[in-house]
């Protein structure tokens, strides 16, 4: 038996005058995290807007916790907790007002879990929400998509403007959420350390199209860069797999995409150093090799 | 499915010592090998203990999920510890692990040295008197 995805896109277009996402197509299981990583404008949002049903598609196919979006967005609400850097709560209200108000509408709210979050988040239920920090504020709101107990957690961009200490609690909070192996988070950011961390799998997208997706582990493993310096005289021949070669007289540094030992005996001693990427160090690589093959 | 607030605090003080460090160039699946590896080698992890659930400890270290069961895979893999479908993963009870372990430890070590003592231009036998002397200044103390 094949458990339901939690996220099927097939093949999405979404064009607007000046930005189209062209043939996006993406898969989340349960159980993970998937960090969504683009440049600004990359259409991140486009993205989670068509997930959450806030768009519809022009063409293509788009399932969450397999439900047709937007026709059953409904019945996909239920189950999806959405926060964006962007919303705002209302100013005028206490955090407790706003607990009760979505326990109100959602019958999964967990109170218990809604008071735990109050004090490790260090928030005031009785507080005005327009005495809130940024930070505090930005904990108010997932506080409320998280006592939901939603399967699906769509967050767009969840720690970005926070100080490291608050970052540090999300994403202990996030992965708490993963204990139980039948929910998932999918999080835009372009904070790469967060997604290197938490991550499962991890996508790339620039320009409105998807650039690579894949196993964390995978890309770490995939990608070096390999220092080497050439005997006086000698032409590195074209190589597979290297998508920037830089070169600055004896010395190059290749940047390869599929690592492999048999890479390192073929350049033979030659070679000086070859070194792990961050996933930061990944990103850049792969979005200018993309735009390079696409004639960007 | 959600433990207790208490169980969860545990959770975190029990493992608090294994950490991940950014600024070390080593992936992060090998920091964590590396640092229940030692656990086991100082005997604090015995034979036949029950090693935390991947996602345990993914919660507890706020790394994913897929890099502690690659993490897991890897000791399995070298014989440290056992994993029983369903049930979860062990120490292994191997007779002489953690002898093995340091054994590999000295081997790297050695590796470590003698690259060194060529890089230095030291003959094998000024760096075997180096071990020597080595060895002489830890029996004094």
């Amino acid at each position: 038996m094949t458990q339901t995805k939690h996220i099927e896109m097939r093949n999405v277009r979404k064009a607007f005058r000046f930005f189209t996402l062209e043939d996006l197509s993406l898969d989340l299981e349960p159980g993970q995290i998937m960090g969504f990583v683009g440049p600004n404008g990359a259409g991140k949002s486009t993205t989670i807007r068509l997930l959450t049903g806030l768009l519809a598609p022009d063409a293509g196919e788009i399932r969450v916790l397999g439900h047709a979006m937007p026709a059953a967005q409904t019945l996909a609400k239920r189950d999806i907790g959405f926060v964006s850097d962007d919303m705002r709560l209302f100013g005028h209200a206490t955090l407790g007002w706003h607990m009760q108000f979505v326990a109100s509408i959602y019958p999964g709210w967990d109170e218990q879990y809604a008071r735990t979050l109050v004090r490790r988040f260090n928030l005031r239920p009785q507080q005005n929400v327009s005495g809130l920090s940024s930070g505090e504020h930005a904990k108010a709101v997932l506080l409320l998509a998280l006592a939901r107990r939603p399967r699906l957690l769509i967050l767009d961009e969840p720690t970005s403007g926070l100080d490291p200490v608050a970052r540090h609690e999300l994403l202990g909070e996030f992965m708490d959420v993963l204990r139980d192996e039948d929910r998932s988070i999918l999080f835009s950011s372009h904070n790469t350390v967060d997604v290197e961390r938490i991550s499962d799998r991890i996508t790339f997208i620039d320009r409105g199209r998807l650039v690579d997706s894949s196993d964390k582990e995978d890309f770490l493993e995939r990608w070096r860069r390999i220092h080497l310096q050439l005997p006086a005289g000698v032409a590195l021949p074209e190589l597979p797999h290297v998508v920037s070669r830089v070169q600055d007289g004896l010395f190059v540094t290749l940047t390869t995409n599929r690592f492999s030992p048999d890479l390192i005996s073929f350049l033979g001693a030659g070679v000086r150093e070859v070194q792990r990427m961050s996933l930061e160090e990944i990103f850049v690589a792969n979005v200018m090799h993309h735009r390079e093959t696409r004639g960007l | 499915m959600f433990d207790s607030e208490l169980s969860i605090h545990c959770i975190h003080s029990m493992y608090s010592g294994i950490n991940i460090s950014q600024t070390d160039a080593r992936p992060m699946y090998l920091q964590i090998m590396e640092q229940i590896r030692a656990r086991i080698v100082a005997g604090d992890w015995a034979a036949g203990k029950e090693l935390p659930s991947i996602r345990a400890l993914a919660a507890a270290l706020s790394v994913s999920v897929i890099t502690i069961k690659r993490a897991y895979l890897d000791l399995e893999n070298e014989g440290v510890i056992v994993t029983r479908h369903g049930k979860g993963s062990f120490v292994a009870e191997v007779n002489g692990l953690a002898a093995e372990l340091q054994e590999e430890k000295i081997d790297e070590h050695l590796a470590a040295a003698a690259g060194l003592g060529q890089q230095l231009g030291l003959t094998p036998e000024e760096l075997a008197d180096r071990l020597r002397r080595a060895i002489r200044n830890v029996d004094r103390k």
